[in-house]
């Protein structure tokens, strides 16, 4: 019964990492989700996917590094996952919002000098 | 009689339909011996009518696509001032804070050479507009922090009404601070080894329009500028 159920939940685990794929694979082709950063979400779902095939590997993990509770392996790995890759995040941001104002001076002068230039020579 | 100077006035416009006419009004006042003024008004995507305004009136302009903030803002009328070749630039809000009639008293030591860059300063004289307490106190602990840095001491340095020669223009169309820029500046300039010279002048309270610090951001304000200050300090330091 206990066998059934659990392999019951690991069906839906499959079903749900393949899921997982399907959008990531969307996004790229769509051309949504660069490149670069579709591949730290390929290698997500690949640890996912070897966790769901292998039930007992987390078990395993957790009795080498001495966790009592499996589980809270899994939360202090994402923590920290997630945690660096917010990181990540804000520099990328900052650094594109950099990017954004060189831009906007670039096209404000620009513009000036078209319009300059515009009033200086008759059409 | 020696060549002209040529000044460019830098008036960062957020949200000041009402303004423009009047400070334009004021400006097409000033006259002075052998220089050439020219108000470049920076429109930074106003959501008001502040672009209508000034095309109406067919001043000379930059729009910024998106908003930029106030840093931005003035850093692109640096980049003007080098492009268009100006020996001065002179920043003025564009919220009749900083009356052209004191325009004068930033120009002359520049045109004199006595400084790279002079800033208007409200505290030099008890006159005018001089803001409230619990602000002035933030200030002179910016100003006490600067000082503690960089060796310079500057009395207002939230003054937005400042003055600079090329040689300041072009550090300034390289680096300048993004938000809440003004107390920064004064230690990237400083570090830059500019010569600075506070002014007293005379400045009115806002004309009209809403201030971009107001109370409740106060404490904000003041840990970020507190924090910029550190980072660039440190920065600077390392390079």
């Amino acid at each position: 019964m206990t066998e059934a159920l659990s392999s019951r939940i690991q069906i839906v685990a499959i079903v749900a990492v393949a899921f997982f794929f399907f959008i990531i694979s969307r996004l790229i082709i769509q051309g949504k989700l660069r490149t670069e950063y579709s591949f730290i979400w390929i290698v997500m779902g690949l640890v996912m996917l070897f966790f769901t095939v292998y039930r007992n590997a987390l078990d395993l993990l957790a009795g080498y590094f001495g966790v009592y509770y499996a589980p809270s392996l899994i939360f202090i790995f994402f923590f920290f996952g997630v945690f660096f890759f917010l990181i990540h995040l804000s520099v990328v941001s900052s650094k594109h919002q950099e990017q954004i104002k060189k831009l906007t001076q670039e096209n404000a002068l620009l513009k000036e000098r078209l319009n300059k230039e515009g009033k200086s020579s008759p059409q | 009689m020696a060549k002209p100077s040529k000044i460019l006035l830098v008036i960062p416009c957020y949200n000041e339909a009402a303004n423009i006419l009047p400070l334009h009004t004021e400006i097409t006042k000033l006259n002075f011996d052998n220089c050439e003024i020219q108000a470049l008004f920076v429109n930074d995507a106003s959501a008001d009518d502040t672009l209508a305004r000034i095309k109406e009136l067919g001043l000379t302009h930059l729009e910024n696509a998106v908003n930029l903030g106030i840093g931005g803002t003035v850093q692109l009328g640096f980049l003007y001032a080098l492009e268009n070749g100006f020996d001065f630039v002179v920043q003025m809000d564009g919220d009749g804070q900083h009356p052209p009639s004191q325009l004068h008293k930033i120009l002359w030591p520049l045109i004199a050479g006595e400084a790279d860059v002079v800033i208007g300063s409200r505290f030099m004289s008890s006159e005018g507009f001089r803001s409230t307490v619990l602000r002035r106190a933030g200030i002179t602990l910016i100003s006490h922090l600067n000082k503690a840095l960089s060796g310079v001491r500057v009395y207002d340095s939230t003054s937005g009404f400042r003055g600079y020669n090329r040689v300041a223009i072009t550090q300034l169309a390289e680096y300048y601070p993004d938000e809440y820029p003004e107390p920064e500046a004064v230690l990237y300039l400083a570090h830059k080894k500019m010569k600075m010279l506070e002014v007293p002048v005379l400045m009115n309270e806002r004309v009209a329009g809403i201030s971009s610090i107001r109370s409740f951001g106060s404490i904000y304000y003041m840990g970020k500028v507190l924090l910029n200050i550190l980072f660039l300090h440190f920065r600077m330091k390392h390079d």
